[in-house]
């Protein structure tokens, strides 16, 4: 499995990170794509269609 | 020994009091009500699996010491999945949170599951902030320095030290994953025990 | 049958409608492999930083000035850890709330005497240095006021202080033992020497850290770094991660307040903090007992969008 460790990282993150300013508030660019990636992820899960509705139809 | 007299037993009584509790059908249920049908539902395992992999890759970089991960390129992927797995960790607790909150899951005598989940979520943190003390690299150095003023601000720091590494691997690699496994273990139980929580209605009724 | 009334916030009606088919197993196993494959993907992908750690070695090479004129503050007590007060000494009163001296009042119980143990203890475990020890027993002989005129003095000129083939040169006058005190603690400091007498000085075998990382962290070069990083407390350093990785998101609450006045220039910030977010936590806690909190699901109706099949087909 050597090939796997040897390997990472493909894009490693270690230049220094870019951040988002604005006013008092500065957010680094990884953390702002993290809760982007929350809230959007949250929205999906509530609006994206479930399966088996057919099943729950029938035993509703 | 008499029925009545095995019946008073501790033992006994313990067993058929959680039987009663949690019967096998509860514990490992094979039906879910109908409105259990949504994508949020999800995030409660999604978070469960993330504690196990943080956990697995947690006792491999255990197997070899704690400094193991800085010069050996199998440590630090190890290294790397424990960090992410605590994203992936923190990422779904998050969402399920949010989930849970706007269905206020707490309904119906399930308080004591909310509040399970929220001490766990502290527990948390205070892992990840033990994990990243016991780095041992500049990071821990940074982190360590600054937390400490917040910590002894509150008089706790004269008990847990964050620039004491062998403390705080400690706490990171007993205590709280002792007590983030036993809160998650009560939390995913009072579910089993209580159910899903029903969906909101419009009129108002009263409660059986 | 029961006549209490129905708190739509609180209680919840009881199910009467059907089940399906669930294989809790099936759906545990799932998750796990998902979650490990996605683990395995991002750590491919992205790794994991390891910066290394900062040593006094490290620092009094690359800084030399800068851990003389640190070096000097130990002496003296105006260092951040001199100054601190509990859990580290007496200096100071520490933050308060109102009449709540918090950590005052639990005590000194991790004691540090900057002045002995970063430097001279530090400087008498050297060997075979007699114009040292000859300085040593100066400076332990005078009494406090003639020791803290030394410094004061030493501290004065370190604005024209340099490091010049190999030492610290001053221009200081009437320092007494000091300049060759600080001279040799530099000295013992860039062979690394300093690094371990500070870890173990306690005995063999330690795990205890405190009293390198609080003399690094009295100096600037620690910060720096952490400056270039935005990882100070001014740059919502809480949050965020050496070089590009995510940090932690979860921490943007605490990281706000001490962006904001008052508490961005309070020497209380770090107290008054703490207990704000004490309070934010456990009215999390106890959101099910607290009316108008426990109530914003139900007003803002987003469970009529995780529900709507179940709505739907009730109707």
């Amino acid at each position: 499995m050597g090939w796997l460790w040897s390997w990472a990282a493909i894009f490693p993150l270690n230049n220094l990170g870019h951040y988002v300013h604005w006013h008092w508030f500065l957010v680094s660019r990884s953390n702002l794509i993290v809760i982007i990636l929350m809230v959007l992820t949250f929205l999906t899960a509530l609006f994206l269609p479930f399966p088996g509705r057919s099943s729950r139809k029938e035993n509703k | 020994m008499s029925t009545t007299e095995i019946d008073r037993q501790w033992t006994t009584r313990l067993r058929k009091r959680a039987a009663g509790k949690l019967p096998p059908e509860k514990l490992l249920p094979d039906t879910q009500p109908t409105y259990v049908a949504s994508w949020i539902y999800v995030f409660g395992v999604a978070t469960l699996s993330s504690l196990i992999v943080v956990i697995a890759t947690g006792c491999i970089l255990a197997l070899r010491g704690p400094f193991w991960w800085h010069g050996s390129q199998y440590g630090h992927f190890i290294n790397s999945m424990h960090l992410w797995s605590v994203e992936l960790f923190f990422f779904c607790m998050v969402v399920h949170l949010w989930g849970k909150f706007f269905m206020a899951a707490w309904r119906g005598g399930r308080s004591l599951t909310w509040m399970t989940g929220v001490v766990t979520f502290l527990a948390s943190i205070g892992a990840g902030f033990t994990g990243y003390v016991s780095q041992t690299n500049f990071d821990s150095q940074w982190i360590s320095t600054q937390a400490k003023d917040g910590i002894n601000s509150g008089g706790v720091g004269a008990f847990f030290n964050p620039l004491d590494l062998g403390q705080m691997l400690m706490w990171h690699i007993v205590l709280l994953p002792l007590a983030a496994v036993v809160l998650t273990g009560l939390h995913v139980l009072m579910v089993r025990v209580k159910g899903v929580v029903p969906p909101f209605e419009e009129s108002a009724e009263v409660a059986q | 049958m029961s006549n209490k009334k129905f708190r739509p916030d609180v209680d919840a009606p009881v199910y009467k409608g059907g089940y399906s088919p669930y294989d809790i197993i099936k759906e545990g196993t799932i998750a796990i492999i998902v979650i490990g494959v996605l683990t395995v993907l991002l750590s491919m992908f992205f790794g994991s930083p390891d910066d290394p750690a900062v040593t006094i070695k490290t620092w009094s090479n690359a800084a030399p000035v800068d851990f003389a004129t640190t070096a000097a503050s130990e002496l003296d007590g105006s260092s951040t850890t001199g100054g601190y007060g509990a859990p580290y000494n007496h200096a100071s009163s520490g933050p308060f709330i109102g009449p709540f001296h918090v950590a005052q009042s639990v005590g000194v119980r991790i004691p540090i005497n900057t002045v002995k143990d970063f430097v001279v203890s530090p400087l008498k475990s050297l060997p075979n240095q007699p114009v040292l020890d000859q300085n040593l027993t100066t400076w332990s002989n005078a009494s406090t006021s003639t020791q803290a005129s030394w410094v004061a003095s030493f501290t004065k000129a370190e604005p024209s202080m340099k490091f010049t083939g190999g030492h610290v040169v001053t221009s200081a006058t009437n320092a007494g033992p000091v300049p060759v005190m600080i001279d040799s603690l530099t000295q013992m400091a860039r062979t690394g020497a300093l690094d371990q007498a500070l870890v173990t000085g306690a005995g063999f075998y330690t795990t205890d850290f405190t009293k390198p990382l609080l003399f690094i962290s009295d100096g600037s070069y620690l910060a720096t770094l952490a400056d270039k990083q935005h990882l100070t407390g001014d740059q919502w350093g809480m949050m965020n991660e050496t070089g590009s990785y995510p940090g932690q998101a979860w921490l943007w609450l605490y990281s706000f307040w001490y962006q904001i006045p008052p508490f961005n220039t309070s020497g209380n910030a770090d107290l008054l903090i703490l207990g704000i977010m004490a309070i934010l936590s456990l009215a999390l806690l106890f959101l099910p007992f607290i009316p108008g909190l426990r109530s914003i699901p139900r007003r803002t109706k987003v469970y009529r969008i995780i529900w709507r099949e179940h709505y739907r087909n009730h109707v």
